[in-house]
Formats: C-alpha cells, structure tokens, sequence
C-alpha cells in the first residue's frame, strides 16, 4: 500500500520519515503513536452479538470484506440478511486476477489475463501484516491458508536513475554503509566529547560499543572496506570451498554518494510498523480472503446489483437497484436496517437519505489514485540470475517498485513481477490516462534499466489502475488529517437506519483490517440499537 | 499504437512534420507534481484518466460525469474550483498543479469537446480560488 510522495509536500509518512531520520526510531515511534498510526488493530476476538434480534433485517451493500463480515457475523447473530453487490464475484478490493480472468475497466477497454496457471496479480491488498489480528481472525476461522509475504529482502536492490551511474544497489550493501558511516561520524563525536552534554560518562564507553557493533566499526571506530563489514554487506567474491575459495570483500559506497543518491528514503519502506516482518499472503491470491467469505455467505448476495438509492424513513430502509447486465431494469429491496460499505466515491452521487452531518462527510473523503501492473516471464530470471527472492526493489523511475514473488521459490518454469505500483502523484495519473496495453509496454521498458533481462524474457501483463476500476472509482478513502476532524465520527455514527462500513470508515485506510474493524464496529452498534427496540 | 511516438524527443516532434501529425506522447512526470504545460498535454495524461479521451465520461458503480458539452462548464469557476480542490468521487489537484497549469487546463476543456466558452480563466482566477 501507500508510498510516500517523491518529493513535493509533506504527507504523514514524509514527516514521519524526517522525525526518524533526525530524532531516530524511538522519536518516530513516538511521534507515530501519538498521531494515531501504530497503536493495535484494536481486534478483540470473535465478535459476540448477543440477544435476540426478534427477527430483524438487515440489507448490506457491498460484498468486499466490510459487507462479508457483516453478512456473516449477523446471520450468526439470528438476523435476516441479504446483500446487494455490483461486481459479479465477491470480495470487492480483495482480489486476484488468475489466467483467463477478464477485467473490463471504465472507459471498455478489456484485458484477458494470460497468466499461466497459479500465478496471480493482486490488484488491491496484496499483503497482511503481522498485527492485523481482526483479518488474520477471519483467515484462521474461514481456512485461508497463508504464507510469509517478504517486505525486505536484502538481496533486493534500491535503483535511482540519477545515481550510480543508474546501477541498482544492493539493500544489504547500501544499508550497511550507510550504517557504517552514520555510526562512525557518531562515534567521532561522541569520542571528542562534543556530546557530554547529553551523554553521560557511563553511557559514552558503552555508546561507543554499540556504535561499533551496529555500524560494523573496527576497532579504531572506522568504517572501512574489509572482511568485517562485508560480512554484513557481502563480497564481491563469497566464501567458497576447495582452491581458490578466498572471499573478497567489496568497495564500500562514500557517504557523501550514499546522502546524494536519496536512496535512503526507500529504506523507510521496511522500517515502519505497518511492514515489518512477518507479514503474510494467502496462499494462491489475496482473493482466496473473499472466495472463502462467499463460500459462507454467497447464497445471500444478489450479484451485478448497481445501487442508485438509499431511502430510510422510521420503519425500514428500502433501496432501489438496477441490474448491472440489463440497465433500466429496476427492483428495489427492504430491510428494517443497512449496512452501507459502498466507496464514498460512489455513495457520494447516489440519491441516500440521510442527515446533512453524515452527507457532508460522504461527499468529504478523495480517493487515493493507484496503479499495479503485474507480468509474466518466461524464467524466474530474478532468482536464477539475481539471488532475489521474494522482497521487492524500489526505484525513482515511475513504476516504483518491483515486487518478486513471495511464493514457488527456487523452481523452474515462470514467474509473474508486479512491475509497477503506483501510489498517488503524477504518475499515478499518467498511467491511468493511458491505454492497458501503453502502460503495460511502459512499465516493461522502465523495468528494463532495472532488470536487462525484461527484453527477453517478458511474455505478458495486465494492469489495474484504480480510478478506471468501475466498482470503486478509486483506490481507497484518502483522508487528511483536517477532513478527519471534521468529518470521520459524522461518517462512522448511525443515522437513522443506516450505517456506513468499510476501509474509509477506519483509522488503517486502504488496509484490509481496517475494512473488518469497521465493520465490526458498525454492526456491534447497530446491534446494540436493534436490542434497545 | 496511440502513443507510438513515445520515443522521440520534444525538439524531433517540434522540427518533424510527420511527428507533429501524431498524438501528443503520454508523459511521465519525474516528480510528484505534473509537469505537463499545455491544456492539451495535460488534458490526455491526467483528466482523461477519469474523463475520458473525448471528455465523453464513464460510467460503472458511479460515474464521472461527460466533459462534453457540458454547461456546468459555463461559469470558469466552477471547474478551477473543482480541479484545485477536488469534489466527491474528484480528487483533488491543487498541491500537484501551478496556477499556470490550472489555467491551462480549464481554458482547454471549457474550448474543447463541443465546449465554446471563450471567457479565459486567469492566474489570478485560479490564485485567489485557492
């Protein structure tokens, strides 16, 4: 999920990375518990709706995760349930596209995806972290099998097209030396005493050992080329067995190539709280989540179902629908109550009664803009002639990152790369602007300057840009602090009969676990008004 | 291929007569503001994303509504209000536009597409919307 803007602007994530990279990690920690960002997911265990609804109905929108947990949860709790889904399959965002899926995008342009079989895009959610314990509840109880998802493989390069000459590094050996260099300049300080006023004298000897110790110093507290940091950043030539089996340790990088370069801005992507190991993938596709959810609760949804009102008065709610596949043909669906999951991006032009607190707030939250472009090859070129498995490589160039697979490693046969994950900005834009197939022939060209062996061994691609995608006009509820303020309780409270749920109406935006919390919270409210009659 | 000029530099398009036949090429912008100039280029590589190449819209779940002959378009404000601070299913474009760029946009859009709106927008229209 999200990435920093490149530049321009300051975003959260772009303040949270200056607070850690002046103050360090307690500081950005610190910073990030108070803003809200890495207190826990906040699930309790399996929700528990007790008392007898006496038979009430419930109409939920939406089959993503929110509707899905919704419908299970409240069936379980005695409720009539019936959901309304636009798309022709549940799971909403939590989806992968498999070989002989087609995907048809705002504008008509449709893609077949040729993947071979078993390998898969994940065009939303494609990763679950460790501490999202609310979806990895649901996983556990529906059998959704997981594997590790890798966020940092070391072997994986950092790339900008303005450095090195435009070669990719490796993350082990950037990350070292520029752990090295930081430690020594440190140690150099610290070791004239400019710091006595804040470190005390018993701390200052121990300082300079662990200063020594995380930055690979030797014992004059230099950080040099050698046998000891390349066993942190690796050889140029590994140990190896028999004759001629020396190692031979690799060049460090300067400092000052090191700070220009800006690569370090990219190492964030592992630090944060939000993709730190372990992180998890279902196995076979994120859309496993969904399929497992309808394997439950498929027989309430009413597929292919476009919402265009939402009407309430004090008996019920009654919404009208049209048929997706024949337009014009209209029905309309009751219920005493609704869970509304519907994308604000959508919901804000739907005719829904509700107060003018909670309009507000629909029509209040932008959509993040993103793009993902996943291609098959003919060889897992990356493992066999890179050592790369699994992790993802990040770059400047405008597909920003490429992420291998975190799955089938070390065997023969094909692979599919996501080649290009957009997230917000400029380019975000330019590759929605384009055809499927442009940005598909782009993303290859630029992973290219990364990858040489894209040129032949690259077979084909499909590509999701988010604000094409015809059931969310958008990636995911892109708050600002400011609209939070004024608008998040106006959209989370229950107005009349109605209550909103999904990812938007969370505090994790764009993550899975936000979705299920959400609607969690939601139901576990509405329940609690059904009882008070 | 649309965009089968890609490849070739600015100055080739500006001195070939066969390039300049062609279909502006899609830019990628190396930052995280755009840095396309023209109504037209900025028009095909951020509006039509969600607009559409002939401003004609789309429809799914929601819509983004025509840009073609379209009256909301008559009063310049309203779209330099919109591109600058988005509204519902819009996002918003102010922190990755300049003024110039705005101005740009709105005047191609409100002179384009069966639209005839001559009134030009100004930096100024667009600083003071801000």
């Amino acid at each position: 999920m999200p990435q920093e803007p490149p530049n321009d602007g300051m975003s959260r994530r772009e303040l949270f990375k200056l607070i850690g990279l002046t103050a360090g990690s307690a500081a950005m920690y610190q910073a990030m518990t108070s803003l809200g960002y890495a207190a826990e997911s906040g699930y309790k265990g399996p929700i528990k709706l007790e008392g007898d609804p006496k038979g009430a109905s419930v109409l939920i929108l939406g089959a993503g995760l929110a509707g899905l947990t919704a419908a299970l949860e409240l069936r379980q709790a005695g409720y009539k349930v019936k959901v309304l889904e636009f798309n022709s399959r549940a799971g909403g965002r939590n989806w992968s596209l498999r070989g002989g899926d087609t995907y048809t995008e705002l504008g008509g342009a449709t893609q077949k995806c040729e993947f071979d079989e078993g390998l898969y895009l994940n065009p939303g959610p494609w990763r679950i972290p460790y501490h999202h314990n609310g979806l990895l509840d649901y996983c556990k109880r529906l059998g959704v099998k997981l594997e590790p998802f890798q966020q940092l493989n070391h072997n994986a390069f950092l790339h900008s097209s303005k450095a090195f000459g435009g070669k990719p590094q490796r993350i082990r050996a950037f990350k070292t030396d520029f752990q090295g260099h930081t430690s020594e300049l440190l140690a150099k300080v610290v070791k004239k005493g400019q710091l006595d006023d804040v470190v005390t004298k018993e701390d200052r000897e121990v300082l300079l050992q662990a200063l020594r110790s995380w930055g690979a110093l030797d014992k004059d507290y230099t950080y040099k080329a050698g046998d000891l940091t390349a066993e942190f950043r690796g050889y140029d030539k590994d140990p190896g067995g028999g004759l001629g089996a020396e190692p031979v340790p690799g060049q460090i990088i300067g400092l000052s190539d090191i700070v220009q370069s800006r690569l370090w801005r990219s190492l964030t992507s592992f630090a944060l709280y939000e993709f730190q190991t372990t992180m998890f993938q279902p196995v076979g596709g994120m859309g496993r989540i969904g399929e497992a959810f309808a394997k439950q609760v498929g027989d309430l949804i009413t597929y292919n179902a476009r919402v265009t009102k939402i009407d309430q008065n004090d008996k019920g709610v009654t919404v009208t629908y049209e048929d997706a596949k024949r337009p014009g043909a209209m029905q309309t669906a009751s219920a005493d109550w609704c869970v509304c999951t519907i994308p604000l991006t959508i919901l804000s032009q739907i005719d829904i009664k509700v107060g003018a607190a909670m309009q507000a707030a629909i029509g209040a939250v932008p959509y993040a803009s993103s793009v993902k472009v996943g291609l098959q090859f003919k060889r897992r070129f990356w493992e066999e002639d890179e050592l790369i498995f699994g992790g993802i490589s990040y770059t400047d160039l405008p597909i920003r990152q490429i992420s291998y697979p975190s799955t089938d490693y070390n065997t023969t046969g094909k692979g599919v790369l996501l080649g290009c994950y957009t997230w917000d900005g400029a380019n975000s834009y330019e590759f929605t602007a384009m055809s499927p197939e442009e940005r598909i022939k782009r993303v290859v060209e630029y992973g290219t300057q990364i990858h040489p062996q894209y040129a032949r061994e690259f077979e084909n691609g499909i590509s999701v840009a988010w604000h094409r995608s015809p059931f969310t006009l958008g990636c995911a509820g892109d708050w600002t602090d400011e609209g939070r303020k004024q608008h998040y309780d106006n959209l989370c409270q229950i107005d009349g009969r109605i209550v909103l749920a999904g990812e938007h109406a969370s505090y994790i935006p764009a993550w899975q676990e936000g979705a299920i919390l959400s609607s969690l919270d939601a139901i576990g409210r509405l329940h609690k008004r059904v009882l008070q009659g | 291929m649309r965009f089968g000029v890609f490849l070739m530099s600015l100055s080739v398009l500006a001195t070939t007569s066969i390039a300049l036949a062609e279909p502006p090429a899609a830019t990628l912008s190396p930052g995280f503001k755009f840095t396309e100039q023209t109504g037209e280029t900025l028009y095909a590589n951020v509006c039509q994303a969600c607009h559409m190449s002939k401003g004609e819209g789309a429809v799914g779940a929601g819509r983004y509504p025509a840009l073609a002959n379209n009256e909301s378009l008559k009063a310049g404000g309203y779209p330099i209000y919109a591109v600058l601070h988005g509204q519902k299913g819009m996002s918003p474009f102010g922190r990755m536009l300049s003024d110039d760029q705005v101005v740009a946009v709105v005047n191609y859009v409100r002179t384009h597409f069966g639209n005839n709106y001559t009134d030009a927008v100004t930096a100024q229209d667009v600083k003071d919307a801000r």
